[in-house]
């Protein structure tokens, strides 16, 4: 019996990610999730423009591309008109917290019901590494030579702290990558976000937290350490809001 | 059936609910403002949706959502809205899926004015969004043509798999007429297993991925297909009404409101021995070429472009085809001013004069 | 058992970093892409914890229960 099997909903061909890229963490977890609830078939994925545009050959579902930044719009569409679907958009934080900011906004404060799993790794990576709203104080990136300034280019975005002040969304939630455990507790989250939806509850968001070895200049392993003494301090993961403590049914 | 009188904006509306439409998402902007505020409660009626959204941008997008989960969908805009649904059409256009958006035209450029125009031709029928795509563009003349055309419009987008444009003016959406409304339909939707993200409980299809996004050989391929489609609307679904062509000598080319006030002007010249015709553009994309080759250029003396448009947007179309057998001539307004009577009349009564340059 | 797939393993070394029992270690062989992979030092003392095939990336690690288990 397997304890621990790769999900069925990923093909079987390698990723196009990185080498300890956490893009590819995370499909993976989605995928886990997937297969789980038995929804392989009935599943839609939204693909966003960024790293994660390459989940279109990587991911083992129905797929759907959306334009920079429109992922909540498109799912919005598409669940209104097929309410019974699995719909999640997969959003970098170039797509999610900067130029789809408007959609984001606006798609968790009416409250659809949809899943956006945002992946927060603090740079443009698909582009060449250049600075994003989430960019940390001080980092590094082809835009920011001499580290991220506050002064011209403001603070990093938190946005589960964001949409967190909206009253429709019913779960939101942060976790790092960069443990087993933290795996596991966004595994969670992403099963909550869906039973949510899968039950027509409504609007739930989960970050998770992840790297960028190849435009950090890091190695895999490197990248872990930077995100405990970084990223994580600032980005502090947990429940920023669930209207179902007690369970989704 | 009998004859409502109808707005021409609730007109298409209501058109476009029997058509079978079943998703609509739009944004606030004057002068198509009735469209969405009548869908917002007359979608809901038959188990449609309607969202109001954030933007044009988010709306086409909804759209973009719906369509591809196999809905009939539409969106409407005006001008500056339009510019801002550039990338979303283009997006439908390249993942090749069906949907119609409405075009309730005003004057130009940039925010311009709220009153009629007809500015966006050029936009419409060359460059819709970036990447270089074309759409179907309808260019009603009557809120009954308007009816007819929206009932029609997603017959053409999925049967290209395309989004079609249905470009009006705010006049026509302003003002009321007398319309026949079509039945309502029930399209058939068991195609949409075949290219949408539709998985009914008894589909066989497997995993499908929808994505403008291809590698460079499969996307030559498919815009190759394209203008394929293209040449196949230029030689099939060209829509024109040839008016008066017979004896004329001077021919208007004119589309949408200017085709009415400009109907008006030839009727009255033609009363005082002016031989004056027409050709109406029913779609400017396909443009009715093969009306101007019919044309017998040692009677015409010359073609008059008459649009709400300064400067004239149709002309290098026009001029394509009448390759320098027949002088072209304008007479234009633009910015939200719309033709008198008065105006008209003394305008082409001054080209047929041999007046104008 | 703890198997790894070589052939979509990238070398990232997460799964060596998490090990409770510190029997996983990079190889030096590469594979086809030119990666070089783990392996099992070994195999009796592995707890069939899944820390390693939870944070594989790239879902290179499955586990199965050992006969007679």
């Amino acid at each position: 019996m397997a304890v621990y099997k790769r999900p069925d909903t990923l093909k079987k061909t390698p990723s196009g990610f990185c080498p300890g890229c956490m893009h590819s963490l995370a499909t993976k977890l989605i995928a886990e999730v997937v297969d789980e609830m038995g929804q392989h078939k009935n599943c839609v994925h939204i693909v966003p423009v960024g790293c994660a545009t390459l989940n279109l050959v990587y991911w083992g579902g129905d797929v759907l591309g959306a334009a920079h930044g429109r992922a909540p719009a498109v799912a919005t569409g598409f669940k209104r008109s097929n309410p019974d679907r699995l719909v999640f958009a997969y959003q970098g934080d170039g797509d999610c917290a900067a130029i789809g900011l408007a959609e984001i906004m606006n798609a968790a404060n009416r409250g659809e019901n949809i899943t956006v799993i945002f992946f927060n790794n603090q740079t443009y990576g698909m582009t060449g590494g250049q600075m994003a709203p989430t960019t940390l104080i001080g980092q590094k990136t082809t835009t920011t030579r001499y580290g991220r300034d506050p002064e011209t280019t403001g603070y990093p975005l938190r946005m589960c702290e964001l949409l967190a002040t909206l009253e429709a969304p019913a779960f939101i939630a942060r976790y790092p990558l960069t443990t087993p455990k933290g795996c596991r507790d966004a595994k969670k989250a992403i099963r909550k976000g869906f039973d949510i939806q899968m039950a027509g509850k409504g609007f739930s968001f989960i970050e998770l937290l992840g790297n960028c070895p190849t435009n950090w200049g890091l190695t895999p392993l490197q990248t872990l350490d930077y995100m405990e003494t970084n990223t994580i301090p600032y980005f502090v993961p947990g429940v920023y809001k669930d209207k179902f403590k007690d369970g989704v049914k | 059936m009998a004859k409502v009188l109808m707005k021409g904006n609730e007109a298409i509306a209501e058109a476009a609910v029997r058509a079978g439409c079943r998703f609509f998402a739009g944004y606030p902007i004057t002068p198509q403002n009735e469209i969405p505020e009548y869908l917002s409660w007359r979608l809901p009626e038959v188990g449609g949706t309607f969202v109001q959204g954030e933007s044009e941008v988010a709306s086409v997008n909804m759209v973009y959502g719906a369509a591809a989960s196999g809905c009939r969908a539409m969106t409407s805009s005006s001008g500056p809205g339009i510019s801002l649904k550039a990338e979303g059409i283009s997006y439908l256009a390249g993942t090749q899926l069906p949907a119609v958006i409405c075009n309730i035209s005003r004057g130009g450029p940039g925010l311009g004015s709220i009153q009629p125009a007809q500015q966006d031709y050029l936009q419409a029928t060359k460059a819709l969004g970036h990447g270089g795509f074309k759409l179907m563009v309808f260019t009603p003349a009557t809120l009954q043509e308007a009816v007819d055309i929206t009932y029609k419009a997603w017959d053409y987008a999925e049967r290209d798999r395309n989004p079609v444009m249905i470009l009006m003016d705010g006049c026509l959406g302003s003002i009321m007429e007398q319309v026949e409304l079509p039945e309502m339909k029930e399209p058939d939707r068991t195609h949409t297993d075949k290219w949408s993200l539709n998985r009914p409980a008894d589909s066989t299809r497997g995993d499908r991925v929808l994505t403008p996004y291809f590698p460079e050989a499969l996307l030559e391929l498919q815009n190759t297909s394209r203008a394929r489609m293209y040449e196949r609307w230029a030689k099939n679904d060209v829509q024109v009404e040839e008016f008066m062509l017979d004896d004329a000598e001077y021919v208007v080319v004119a589309y949408g409101i200017a085709s009415r006030s400009a109907k008006e002007a030839i009727l009255n010249l033609r009363k005082e021995g002016y031989k004056l015709g027409m050709i109406r553009p029913i779609t400017v994309n396909p443009f009715p070429k093969a009306s101007f080759e019919k044309l017998d250029y040692s009677r015409v003396k010359g073609i008059i472009d008459i649009e709400l448009a300064i400067p004239a947007q149709m002309h290098d179309d026009i001029e394509l085809q009448v390759k320098g057998r027949a002088p072209i001539y304008e007479y234009c307004r633009s910015g939200g001013v719309l033709f008198d009577d008065d105006g008209i009349y003394a305008a082409v009564k001054k080209i047929c004069d041999g007046g104008a340059k | 058992m703890l198997s790894i797939n070589e052939t979509l393993c990238k070398g990232c070394g997460y799964c060596i970093k998490y090990c409770p029992k510190a029997i996983l270690e990079m190889g030096s062989e590469r594979n086809k892409k030119g990666y070089f992979f783990p392996h099992l030092t070994d195999a009796e003392k592995c707890i069939a914890c899944a820390m390693c095939a939870t944070i594989c990336p790239e879902g290179a690690i499955e586990l199965t229960e050992k006969e007679g288990e």
